[in-house]
C-alpha cells in the first residue's frame, strides 16, 4: 500500500507544485531556488547569495526541502520537472545533474560561460559535471573535500600526537589516545558516512592512482587485487577504535564529540567544519584538520552544483542572474567562507578563509594541476548513483560484521557494481 | 367529478415523487463522483502505472522500452541470497519479524487494555486520552525520541547504570540485528491505544444482558470473556488486522528515524527498498518490481482473509 500511498502524494505535490509555478509565471524578475540547505550555517551560507541577487533586483522565491543529502528534495525536483514546471535552478549532486541533461531538461548557459571564461576557471574534471557535449548547462557553487580528518587539539596536546603521515601512523595515534582512555575514532554509523570514511581509506591504502583505477575506472582487476583487500581491512582495524554506540549517529553527533573533546579524531569531509565554527571553535586553536593520512597532495571532492533548468523564455533573464551572481569570486568567497568548503573558481584570494580554507585552496589548485582531483564515489561523483549505493550497501555491510571477510567484500563488490550497472 | 379528480393528483404526486427520489438517488452519486475519479486514477491508474514500470528498463525517469521479466528474475534471485544477505532478502525477513510482532503485541495489548478500561473504574475518562495519546504523534516523533531513550550512551541503559545496576546491558538500537525489534517496540507503543480504543468500542457494543445471563449461568469472567465476548467482537479483529497490516507494510518514516538510516543494511523493509531504489539509487524498474511484489503479497494475504470474514457475515 506504500507505494500507493506515495504516488499519490507525489501526484499531489506535482499538482499543488505545478498551480504554484503557472500562477507566477508571468513574475520575471524571480528567481525559484529548489535546495536542502536549511541547517542554520547553511542557510546562512545561500542567504549570501539571496542579498546579491536582491540587489539586482531579483525576488528570491524559496523552494526549501530539508534532509541532508537531499533524498527529499531529488524526488520534489523530478515531481517538478515531470510536471512540466522546473525550478530557476537546482541544488544538484554529480550524476544526478547528467540525468537531467541527458533527458534534455536542463537550459543552456553557455554564452554567460564564454564571456566569463569559466571553463579556464572550474577544475576540467568538474566540468564534466556542469557541461554537457560542451553546452553549460549548471554552475559549481563550491568544492568539498573527503579526505580530511579533524582532530580536537587539546586531546592531541594531551596525549603528545604528531601529525600521522601514513595509515601506520594514524592507527599508532588512535592507539595512543585509547591508551589514554579517550574515544579515539568518532564515527557515525550510517552507510553514506562509512562509504565516505572508505573514500579515503582506499586512496591512502593503494594510493590515489589506484582509486582512480578502481573507482573512476571501475577496473575489474584493480577491484579484486590485494590492494582493495588490504584497503577494507584496514577499514576494519579503524573500526576497533570507535565507541560501541556508533551505529546510526548523525555525522554532527560525531563532529560534536570531537568538539567536546569526548573523541579525537573524525574522519569527515570538510562540511565538518561548519559544526566547529558553529561551536565558536577556531582552526589551529581548538581544533587541527589534516588531510586523511597518506592521502596529502591529492583532493578527493564533491561539489554543490546549481543546476538551470530549461525555463520558460520570460524567466531565462533571471536564470541568468542567478548563474552570474553564483560564479561571483566575492560570493564563493563569503559563500564558501561560511560553508566550510572551497571556492568552485581557482582565482578567488584565500584571504578571508582560515587555515584549512587556505589548505583546502592550495590543494584543490595543485590536485588539480597534477590530475589528483577525483570524485568521491561515495558522494556521487565517480560513478552513477546506483553504483555508489551499491558501494555504500557493501562497505556498510562490511562495517557492521554482515560480510565478514575483506575476501568476501571485495567479492560482493564486485557483483554489486555489476548489479547496479 | 371527484371520480376523475382523485386518479391526476394521485399521478401529479407520484410524478413528484419518482423526481424527488431521482434526484435522491443522484445526490450520492454526485458527491461520490468526484473522490471515486480520483481514487481512480491516483490509486488504481498508478497501480496499473506501476506494474507496466517494473517491466521495464525505468532508471532516473520512465522509459519505454519493455524488458520483459528481468527485473523479477533479479529480485527472485536475490531473494535467496542469504550470505551475505542481500537488501530484498533482509528486508522480507524484517517484514516478517516487524509485522508479526507489531500485529501480534498491538492486538494482544490492546485487548487487555480495553478489557481492564471497561471494568468500570474510575478515572476511564483520563486513561483512555493516556493511551490514546501516542496515536496523534507522527511516526518521525516516535521514532526518534525511542532511539534517545534506548541509545545505550544516553538513554536506558546509562540511567540503570546511573542507579548502579552497572551489569545492565540493553544495547539493542545500536546492534543491527537487533535494531528491527526496537522498531516493532516503538511502533508498538504508538499503536496500541488506538487497538484498545478500537476494542473499547466493540465491549461497549456487547448486550450487557448476554452477560447478566453467562452471570447467572455461573460463567467465571475468564470464561465470559473467551467464550462469549472475544467471538462477539470478531469484526473488530478484522478492522484492527487490517488497520494494523496496512501500517506495518507502510511504516517507513518510523524504521528510519529509529535506526538512524539503516547502518548495516540491517533494518532494510520493503518499503524502504522501493523508495531507494526508486528514488535515490535511479533504478525506478526495480523499484516497481518491489512495489508490485508487495501489493501482490498484501493481496494474497488479504484477499481471502476478507473474503471468507465478509461471506460469513452475509450468510
Amino acid at each position: 500500500m506504500k507505494p500507493r500511498s506515495l504516488l499519490l502524494t507525489s501526484a499531489m505535490a506535482v499538482l499543488v507544485l505545478g498551480l504554484a509555478a503557472t500562477a507566477n509565471a508571468a513574475d520575471i524578475k524571480e528567481v525559484q531556488m529548489l535546495h536542502w540547505w536549511t541547517s542554520g550555517g547553511e542557510a546562512a551560507a545561500l542567504n549570501v547569495l539571496k542579498q546579491d541577487l536582491t540587489k539586482e533586483g531579483y525576488a528570491w522565491k524559496d523552494v526549501p526541502v530539508a534532509g541532508g543529502g537531499g533524498a527529499g528534495a531529488m524526488t520534489t525536483l523530478k515531481a517538478m520537472v515531470a510536471a512540466g514546471n522546473p525550478p530557476t535552478a537546482s541544488q544538484i549532486l554529480g550524476y544526478f545533474a547528467l540525468d537531467y541533461a541527458e533527458a534534455g531538461k536542463l537550459g543552456d548557459i553557455t554564452a554567460l560561460a564564454t564571456k566569463e571564461g569559466w571553463d579556464k576557471l572550474v577544475p576540467a574534471a568538474l566540468q564534466k559535471f556542469t557541461t554537457t557535449n560542451g553546452k553549460w548547462d549548471a554552475v559549481p557553487v563550491n568544492i568539498h573535500s573527503v579526505n580530511w580528518i579533524w582532530l580536537n587539539k587539546a586531546v592531541m596536546e594531551k596525549i603528545g600526537g604528531t601529525e600521522p603521515k601514513t595509515f601506520d601512523e594514524f592507527v599508532a595515534l588512535l592507539d595512543k589516545a585509547k591508551a589514554a582512555g579517550v574515544t579515539p575514532l568518532a564515527l557515525g554509523g550510517q552507510p553514506w558516512q562509512e562509504a565516505t570514511m572508505f573514500d579515503s581509506v582506499v586512496a591512502s591504502t593503494g594510493g590515489i592512482d589506484f582509486y582512480k583505477k578502481a573507482f573512476i575506472d571501475l577496473d575489474p582487476a584493480a577491484l579484486k587485487s590485494d590492494t582493495m583487500k588490504k584497503a577494507f581491512d584496514n577499514l576494519a582495524k579503524l573500526r576497533s577504535y570507535t565507541d560501541p554506540n556508533y551505529a546510526g549517529r548523525d555525522w554532527n553527533l560525531a563532529t560534536a564529540m570531537v568538539i567536546k573533546g569526548d573523541a579525537l579524531v573524525q574522519v569527515m569531509g570538510d562540511w565538518a567544519k561548519g559544526e566547529f565554527r558553529a561551536a565558536n571553535k577556531e582552526a589551529g586553536k581548538d581544533f587541527i584538520c589534516y588531510r586523511f593520512p597518506g592521502t596529502d597532495g591529492a583532493v578527493i571532492y564533491n561539489s554543490d552544483m546549481f543546476a538551470m533548468f530549461n525555463v520558460s523564455a520570460d524567466r531565462k533573464a533571471a536564470q541568468l542572474a542567478m548563474a552570474d551572481a553564483t560564479m561571483s569570486k566575492s560570493f564563493q568567497s563569503a559563500f564558501n567562507v561560511i560553508k566550510g568548503s572551497v571556492p568552485a573558481r581557482m582565482d578567488v584570494p584565500d584571504t578571508d578563509f582560515d587555515m584549512c580554507g587556505k589548505k583546502g585552496i592550495a590543494d584543490v589548485k595543485a590536485a588539480n594541476a597534477n590530475g589528483k582531483f577525483l570524485g568521491s564515489l561515495a558522494q556521487n561523483y565517480a560513478q552513477p548513483p546506483a553504483v555508489a549505493a551499491a558501494y555504500d550497501d557493501v562497505v556498510t555491510k562490511f562495517f557492521h560484521g554482515e560480510i565478514k571477510t575483506s575476501e568476501a567484500a571485495v567479492t560482493e563488490l564486485i557483483k554489486a557494481i555489476n548489479n547496479a550497472k | 367529478m371527484s371520480v376523475t379528480v382523485a386518479p391526476i393528483a394521485v399521478a401529479e404526486r407520484r410524478q413528484r415523487t419518482t423526481l424527488r427520489e431521482r434526484i435522491q438517488q443522484f445526490v450520492p452519486k454526485l458527491v461520490l463522483a468526484p473522490s471515486f475519479l480520483l481514487v481512480l486514477i491516483f490509486v488504481y491508474g498508478f497501480n496499473l502505472w506501476t506494474v507496466f514500470l517494473s517491466f521495464t528498463n525505468s532508471r532516473a525517469f520512465t522509459s519505454f522500452t519493455l524488458v520483459g521479466l528481468a527485473n523479477y528474475e533479479k529480485l527472485w534471485t536475490w531473494t535467496f541470497e542469504t550470505d551475505p544477505p542481500s537488501s530484498w532478502y533482509t528486508a522480507i525477513v524484517n517484514i516478517g519479524i516487524f509485522g508479526g510482532l507489531y500485529i501480534v503485541f498491538c492486538l494482544a495489548l490492546g485487548l487487555t487494555l480495553a478489557i481492564l478500561l471497561d471494568q468500570k473504574i474510575r478515572g476511564e475518562g483520563i486513561l483512555r486520552p493516556i493511551y490514546l495519546y501516542p496515536l496523534a504523534l507522527s511516526f518521525i516523533v516516535t521514532g526518534t525520541a525511542w532511539k534517545l531513550f534506548l541509545d545505550p550512551g544516553i538513554g536506558l541503559e546509562k540511567a540503570v547504570h546511573d542507579w548502579g545496576w552497572t551489569s545492565f546491558k540493553f544495547d539493542w538500537v545500536v546492534n543491527p540485528r537487533m535494531m528491527i525489534y526496537c522498531v516493532a517496540i516503538a511502533g508498538i507503543w504508538q499503536t496500541s491505544g488506538f487497538v484498545m480504543a478500537m476494542f473499547l468500542a466493540g465491549l461497549r457494543g456487547v448486550d450487557g444482558e448476554i452477560l447478566k445471563a453467562a452471570q447467572i449461568d455461573g460463567a467465571s469472567a475468564y470464561a465470559t470473556y473467551r467464550r462469549i465476548v472475544i467471538p462477539i467482537m470478531r469484526p473488530v479483529f478484522l478492522s484492527a488486522i487490517i488497520v494494523l497490516a496496512h501500517m506495518a507494510i507502510k511504516s517507513y518514516d518510523l524504521v528510519l528515524s529509529v535506526t538512524g538510516k539503516n547502518p548495516g543494511g540491517a533494518a532494510e523493509l520493503p518499503s524502504t527498498f522501493m523508495y531507494s531504489y526508486t528514488f535515490t539509487r535511479n533504478q525506478m524498474a526495480v523499484g516497481s518490481t518491489s512495489a508490485v511484489i508487495m501489493l501482490m503479497t498484501i493481496a494474497a494475504i488479504m484477499i481471502p482473509y476478507l473474503y471468507s470474514e465478509l461471506r460469513e457475515k452475509s450468510q
